[in-house]
This record gives C-alpha cells, sequence and structure tokens, in this order.
C-alpha cells in the first residue's frame, strides 16, 4: 500500500471537509429553524472568498504584502464574516420573510433564484475569470513551505493548519453560542418548536435573522479559508460547494450541529479518497451517486433521527 | 412550520362580503373575462396552434423562425415539466438532465459517432420510452422522499448526468485498460443526422419549425387530455395534500412514478428536435441555467395552468432573445418600465409627478454632470435614433463606464431593496431617483453585457414573482380554507 498516497489525500480530505463542515453548519442551522433548503448558502461562501481576495489586493497584493500575514489573514476572515452574514440577513429579510407561510415549493424556488442573482451579478462585476489567492507565492513563499512534515515524509503546509484551526476554533465558538447563551437557546427552542418557541414570549423574527446572520457568517470564513488552500475563487464556485455542504448536513442528520461537522469530514475524505484512488475525472460524480444512495436509503442521516412527520 | 397559507390581499378571503367579492364579474374587464372564460379551453389552443403556423409564412428572416423554433422547444419543455411541478406538485431538479439524455440519444443513434443512422420514425420512439424508463427509474427511489429531499435528489442527478457527459470521453470500465469514447466529453457528438424518414430528410429551417409545431400539438392534446382525465385530478390533489390523497385511496407512488416518467418522455422527445436541427450536443446545455431558465417560465406563466406555460416560455423566451440586440433591448427596457409605472401608480397625478420628476431629475443630474464631471457625459448610447439621442441627453454615458457601472449596479440592488420598505409618499418620491439609477445601470452595464444580463433576469422574474405573485401571471390563485 501506498502510505504517501493515502496520508497526501487523508490530509487533503480533512482539509477540504473542514470547509464543507463550515458550510454545512450554516445550511444545517438554517434548515433547522425555517425548514428551508437555502441554495443561495454557497453563493454567499463565493461573496466571502472574493471579499478576502479584494483584501489581499488591498494591502499589496500576495507578493508584498504591507501587512504581516497574521494580521491580514485576521482581517480577512472578519471582513468576510460580516459581509456573508450581512448578505444573509437581506436575503432573509427580502427574499424569505414574506414566504414563510407560503406552500414549501415557493421558497425553495425563491432560493434557486436567489441563488442565480447573485452567481450572475457576480459574474457581471467581477467577471468570469478565475482568480487566484496566489497563497504559494504569499509572504514571500513562505507560508506553503512551512508547516510540518508527517513521519512518512508527507508535507502539510501551513495553510492546511490555518484551515484546521480556525474551522476548529469557529466550531467550538459556535457550539458554546448555542449551548450558554440565551439567543443560542432560543434559537434551539425555535428550531424545535417554532409556534411554541413564538408563544413562550421568544421573538422568532430576531432568531431567525441571528441565524440567517451565523450561519452566513460562517459561509463567509470557509470562502476565505477555501481560498487559502484551494487559490482559485469565481463566480460559480458556490454551487457545487453548496451542494457538497448541503450533502454534508444531510450525511450528519439535519439540522444536527455536530452532525454537520462529522458529515463535512465524511464528505471531504470521500471526495478526495474517489479522486485519489478511483478516477479523477469521475471523483465527482462517484460522491454524487454515493450520496444519492445515503439519502435514497437513510434520508434522515447517518446520524440523524429520523423526523416524525406531525399531520 | 405550518402550512396554512395566509389569504394576500390579492386573493378572494373567507368571509368577504359576496357582492365585494363578485366586483370583478361587474366590471368592464370582469365582463370580457367572463365571455373569455365562456369559450371553450381547447379553442384557444388550436387557436394558439394555428396562428403559429402562419409564423414562417408571413417571414422569410431565418432568425425570426429560428427563435419561433426555440420557443416551440421551451414550450414543450414547460408542458412537460408542468406535469411534474404544476400538476403533480414534485420539485424535480434534474429535469433538465432528461433533455439532454433525449438530445444525445438521438445524436448517438444518428450520427457518424457510433455508424448508427436510424430513421428518425425509429429513433424517437426508442429515446422516448427510454428517457420515460429513465424517469421512472429516478422517481422510482425518490417515491419516499419528501419535498425538499427530493429536489435534492433530482438535483444531484442533474449534476451526474452532466458531469458523466462532460467527462465520458474516456469511460473506462473498473480498471479496464480498454477505453471507450461513448458521450465525446466536452466536444459533444457533431455531425448529427437530421430528420429523415422514408428516404426524405428534413433540410430547412422552416421544415424543422414546423416538425416542431406537429410535435408540440401533438404533446399539448395529449398533456390536454390527461389534465382533464382521472389521472390528471388525483395528480392536482396530490399537489394538495400528499396526505389526504391517499386517505382517499388514490395510489400516491404510481401516480408519482406516472408523471416523472411522463414528463421525462415529453423532455426526451424534446431533446430529439434539439439535437437534429443544431446537428452537435453538449453536455453543457443541459446545465443549470437551462433549467432555471424553464423554472422561470413556468412560475411566470403560472405553474398548473396549461395555457399560463405556453404564455410564460412565450413571453420568457421572447424577451431574452430581445435582449441579445441593445438597439430591441433598450426600447423594451423602457417600454416594460413604463408599462409597469402604467398599471402599478395609481391615481394619474402620482404617475405624471414620478414621470416628471425623474426625467426632469435626470436633466438636472445631467447639467450638473457635464459642469463638474466631464468624463461622465463622453461615452457612447447603447441605442441609436431618436431614443439614443434623447437618452444621450438624459442619462449620464461616462467614457468608461465598467466600475462606475459595477458601483452603481451595487447600489441599484440596494435601492431597489430598500424601496419595498417604504410607504406612501416617502416611496414614490425615492422611486425618481431609483428609476434614474435604473436607467443608467442599463444603458452603462446592463445593455453591454446580454449573456449575463439575461440570466440575472431570470433570477429576479423568480424571487420577484414569488414574493409578488407566486400563482403567475395566469395561473388562479388557491383559496385555502383554514
Amino acid at each position: 500500500m501506498n502510505w504517501n498516497l493515502f496520508l497526501t489525500e487523508l490530509v487533503a480530505g480533512i482539509t477540504h471537509g473542514s470547509v464543507y463542515a463550515l458550510l454545512a453548519l450554516g445550511y444545517s442551522m438554517v434548515y433547522g429553524i425555517l425548514k428551508l433548503l437555502n441554495f443561495a448558502h454557497g453563493d454567499i461562501y463565493m461573496v466571502g472568498s472574493f471579499v478576502g481576495f479584494g483584501l489581499i489586493g488591498v494591502f499589496g497584493g500576495p507578493t508584498s504584502l504591507s501587512v504581516n500575514s497574521w494580521v491580514l489573514l485576521f482581517v480577512m476572515l472578519l471582513c468576510a464574516m460580516l459581509a456573508g452574514g450581512l448578505l444573509g440577513v437581506m436575503i432573509e429579510r427580502f427574499a424569505y420573510r414574506r414566504l414563510r407561510a407560503a406552500p414549501r415549493i415557493a421558497p425553495l424556488i425563491t432560493a434557486l433564484g436567489v441563488s442565480f442573482f447573485l452567481e450572475n451579478s457576480a459574474q457581471l462585476i467581477l467577471g468570469a475569470q478565475y482568480q487566484s489567492y496566489d497563497s504559494y507565492d504569499w509572504h514571500g513563499g513562505s507560508l506553503w513551505s512551512s508547516g510540518f512534515d508527517l513521519p512518512s515524509g508527507v508535507h502539510v503546509g501551513l495553510p492546511q493548519v490555518i484551515v484546521v484551526v480556525c474551522a476548529v476554533i469557529l466550531m467550538v465558538l459556535l457550539t458554546l453560542f448555542v449551548q450558554r447563551t440565551q439567543l443560542g437557546k432560543a434559537m434551539r427552542a425555535t428550531s424545535f418548536d417554532r409556534e411554541a418557541a413564538a408563544m413562550m414570549g421568544i421573538d422568532v423574527d430576531r432568531v431567525i435573522v441571528a441565524t440567517f446572520f451565523i450561519g452566513s457568517a460562517l459561509a463567509g470564513a470557509a470562502g476565505v479559508l477555501n481560498g487559502l488552500v484551494y487559490q482559485q475563487v469565481w463566480p460559480y464556485m458556490g454551487f457545487q460547494a453548496g451542494l457538497y455542504a448541503f450533502i454534508a448536513a444531510v450525511v450528519g442528520g439535519i439540522g444536527n450541529l455536530p452532525g454537520a461537522v462529522v458529515g463535512g469530514l465524511v464528505i471531504g475524505l470521500a471526495q478526495s479518497f474517489s479522486i485519489g484512488y478511483i478516477s479523477s475525472t469521475f471523483g465527482d460524480a462517484i460522491v454524487f451517486a454515493v450520496l444519492i444512495a445515503v439519502m435514497v436509503v437513510r434520508p434522515s442521516g447517518v446520524l440523524g433521527r429520523a423526523a416524525v412527520q406531525k399531520v | 412550520m405550518t402550512e396554512n397559507e395566509q389569504p394576500g390581499a390579492d386573493q378572494p378571503r373567507i368571509g368577504v362580503d359576496e357582492w365585494v367579492a363578485s366586483h370583478a364579474g361587474r366590471s368592464q374587464l370582469g365582463r370580457i373575462q367572463r365571455e373569455l372564460a365562456r369559450v371553450p379551453r381547447p379553442a384557444f389552443y388550436l387557436g394558439f396552434t394555428a396562428a403559429a403556423a402562419f409564423l414562417p409564412l408571413v417571414t422569410s428572416n431565418g432568425y425570426v423562425i429560428r427563435v419561433g423554433f426555440d420557443t416551440l422547444l421551451y414550450m414543450l419543455l414547460a408542458l412537460g415539466l408542468n406535469i411534474v411541478v404544476g400538476y403533480a406538485g414534485l420539485l424535480d431538479l434534474g429535469y433538465v438532465a432528461f433533455y439532454g439524455f433525449g438530445a444525445y440519444g438521438y445524436a448517438m443513434l444518428a450520427s457518424p459517432k457510433f455508424g448508427i443512422h436510424w430513421s428518425t420514425l425509429a429513433v424517437i420512439p426508442v429515446v422516448v420510452v427510454a428517457t420515460a424508463i429513465l424517469g421512472f427509474l429516478v422517481a422510482l427511489p425518490s417515491r419516499r422522499l419528501l419535498g425538499d429531499y427530493l429536489a435534492i435528489v433530482t438535483l444531484f442527478f442533474g449534476q451526474l448526468f452532466v458531469t458523466v457527459y462532460q467527462n465520458g470521453e474516456a469511460m473506462s470500465f473498473l480498471g479496464f485498460t480498454r477505453q471507450y469514447d461513448v458521450t465525446g466529453g466536452t466536444n459533444g457528438i457533431p455531425d448529427v443526422d437530421p430528420f429523415n424518414a422514408f428516404g426524405t430528410q428534413i433540410s430547412s429551417l422552416r421544415g424543422y419549425f414546423y416538425a416542431a409545431l406537429v410535435v408540440f400539438a401533438i404533446v399539448l392534446g395529449l398533456v390536454y387530455l390527461v389534465d382533464q382525465s382521472r389521472t390528471g385530478r388525483a395528480w392536482k390533489s396530490l399537489r394538495e395534500d400528499p396526505l389526504a390523497a391517499e386517505l382517499m385511496g388514490m395510489p400516491v407512488n404510481r401516480l408519482k412514478l406516472i408523471a416523472f416518467a411522463f414528463g421525462a418522455a415529453i423532455a426526451g422527445l424534446t431533446g430529439t428536435l434539439f439535437a437534429a436541427l443544431n446537428t452537435a450536443v453538449f453536455a453543457s446545455d443541459f446545465d443549470v441555467p437551462t433549467l432555471i431558465t424553464i423554472y422561470a417560465m413556468l412560475i411566470l406563466g403560472g405553474a398548473g395552468s396549461l395555457g399560463g406555460v405556453i404564455v410564460g416560455a412565450l413571453v420568457v423566451n421572447v424577451s431574452l432573445e430581445v435582449l441579445r440586440t441593445p438597439g430591441h433591448a433598450t426600447w423594451v427596457f423602457y417600454g416594460v418600465l413604463l408599462v409597469t409605472l402604467l398599471v402599478k401608480l395609481r391615481p394619474w397625478r402620482v404617475l405624471a409627478a414620478v414621470l416628471g420628476g425623474t426625467i426632469a431629475f435626470g436633466y438636472a443630474a445631467h447639467a450638473i454632470a457635464s459642469a463638474t464631471w466631464p468624463r461622465g457625459v463622453h461615452g457612447t448610447a447603447s441605442v441609436g435614433g431618436w431614443l439614443g439621442s434623447g437618452l444621450r441627453g438624459w442619462v449620464l454615458h461616462p467614457t468608461d463606464p465598467q466600475l462606475v457601472g459595477n458601483i452603481a449596479f451595487v447600489i441599484l440592488v440596494l435601492a431597489v431593496l430598500w424601496l419595498t420598505t417604504l410607504k406612501g409618499w416617502a416611496q414614490k418620491a425615492a422611486l425618481v431617483p431609483t428609476l434614474y439609477l435604473a436607467a443608467f445601470v442599463w444603458e452603462n452595464r446592463l445593455v453591454v453585457e446580454p449573456s449575463i444580463t439575461r440570466l440575472i433576469l431570470v433570477g429576479v422574474i423568480l424571487i420577484v414573482l414569488m414574493n409578488a405573485r407566486p400563482q403567475g401571471l395566469l395561473g388562479t390563485a388557491r383559496v385555502e380554507i383554514v
């Protein structure tokens, strides 16, 4: 067995999985509260990625940064999260709020429309071409060359470490928020039963806005982290990432936050190993096929409980 | 989440006085509607088909006939999607894959790719049946999936289709060394045969138009009959309340399968027409943008309404086509803006104030800009003639409009969103600069990038309609009994 290939794919899978996990958390939170598939979630991730890309340019481009790269990274994450969060809140306010009581099909089609609108507006403004974070040249090229080597000689670059560490920090913060704060408690209550929560005096509108803000902020951060490792950003990057994230949320049991993290890692690893071992061109297709099978056989997810449908 | 729909302002409400509710029936417009409602539906469809048959006779312009052909294809696709989404209420986001499957099916059976050149009369039944079976297979595991999950599984199926067909030039089965070129990959399948039967073949655009029209008439008749049949009624009850339908003894699973297979078969049939006229197929033609365009047509006309779907496909495809020529697009843009204002702004004093205000605002802005920002007025207008020269004196045309236009586009989106939160006079007052900003963005950015503008507009159609008029233009609002 080729251990180097295995370890390379493992590292790549965990990195990619962390990004998917961050995205899946937002998907899962929104679905848990509104029962809405927010197709625009992936496009918020795209916007976050472009915000980060813009900031690199503002500070002198990847090769000649005028600030410390750690400061820049922090600013990028913060701005992308803020932009993503605000965008998510606006989408909720103007596209979804009126449809809360409408039949299920209406918000779904609206979400498709929002996603399509965001993608193409981004293309209008930013152009269709790929842009690159160029993290290989970043900070005089030291970003990738620093890092550490695994015992067998597989190199783990600093960006990969940063991605995983940032993702873990954000997940811990989210867990603390959901478990320990009052708003987090209100979120859980709303997710459990919206009407009952409203009757208990919870301001459901405020909870939904907060959910969209936090979920979308995570997507914005995921956009920056993804750009750091995979470099490329382009207007249509959100669609497929959104699909994978949704599947990650489903695999973990949708509405279940630890499940979303596990689901993200599973999807990242599955994608990375099927590309490495089975077929590079059909890697995506294989993952899709496996996921369709998972959804059909166990729609409540691997970790989720089957929902009892109330009539 | 409750499934109860709040009765909106424009829908008949429970408990509203009957005299008030029947108001529409007494107005002049209502009388026309009542007379029209007396005409049997098939008469409209026959009339439309007959009128469409005259199109190649009144014009010899190949472009117009081509647009007519494309519109017929979209109408067929929308009719098929209407069965799945409009009647049965199943959100099928992989629909466009069936279209692609049909197109590739025709291309594989009638092209030099595999050296097979079947007669069209043999290919079409094979492709239609194969697509129906594929639809049946996709629906088979989807039976137990509820709304959202069905949507996502079908969406993945659509993505799977595109991925497989785009990479299908080197199919190897489980590591066997010999690789088969099945789909031609991104190069697609070229040199597809034209429609041919009994030794003759269709070679002219006009011929294809009539072929599409015949197919359209047959499918429309079929869908109409199914709509009137027991199955059609059962689908609608499934859409309204699957649980109640099941309790009433309807074979819910079988109904879902039939809807999927029927819709898929229509898409496959349309695919053969597409492949034959274009003489080549590419997987990228059957990706999400096409899907969303078909959805926009369905939603615009009103899902579940046969006439609405046809009108929706006609309106969306023709207006997207018009966007390709900046000269025409500008006329349509200002026309639509004006008509919307005429319909929406009452009384006429407000309308006059807003229109006058916008025109005055434009001239003032232009005068200020030409005094302080000379670069701002030296660009070129998108359209010639008196409209163009009029616009040049009214809208700012900066010399290098890309950056300014992009910023203005973002501001416009924010302004429109903000406008929806305002009420009364404040809204009317804010409308004036927003309209001017819209004209500015249109002239400097949108009209320059017609292919992106088309897609942005499709997205906007979906969002706006779903929020403002979910039943579409011709659909009837559902009265929800709470």
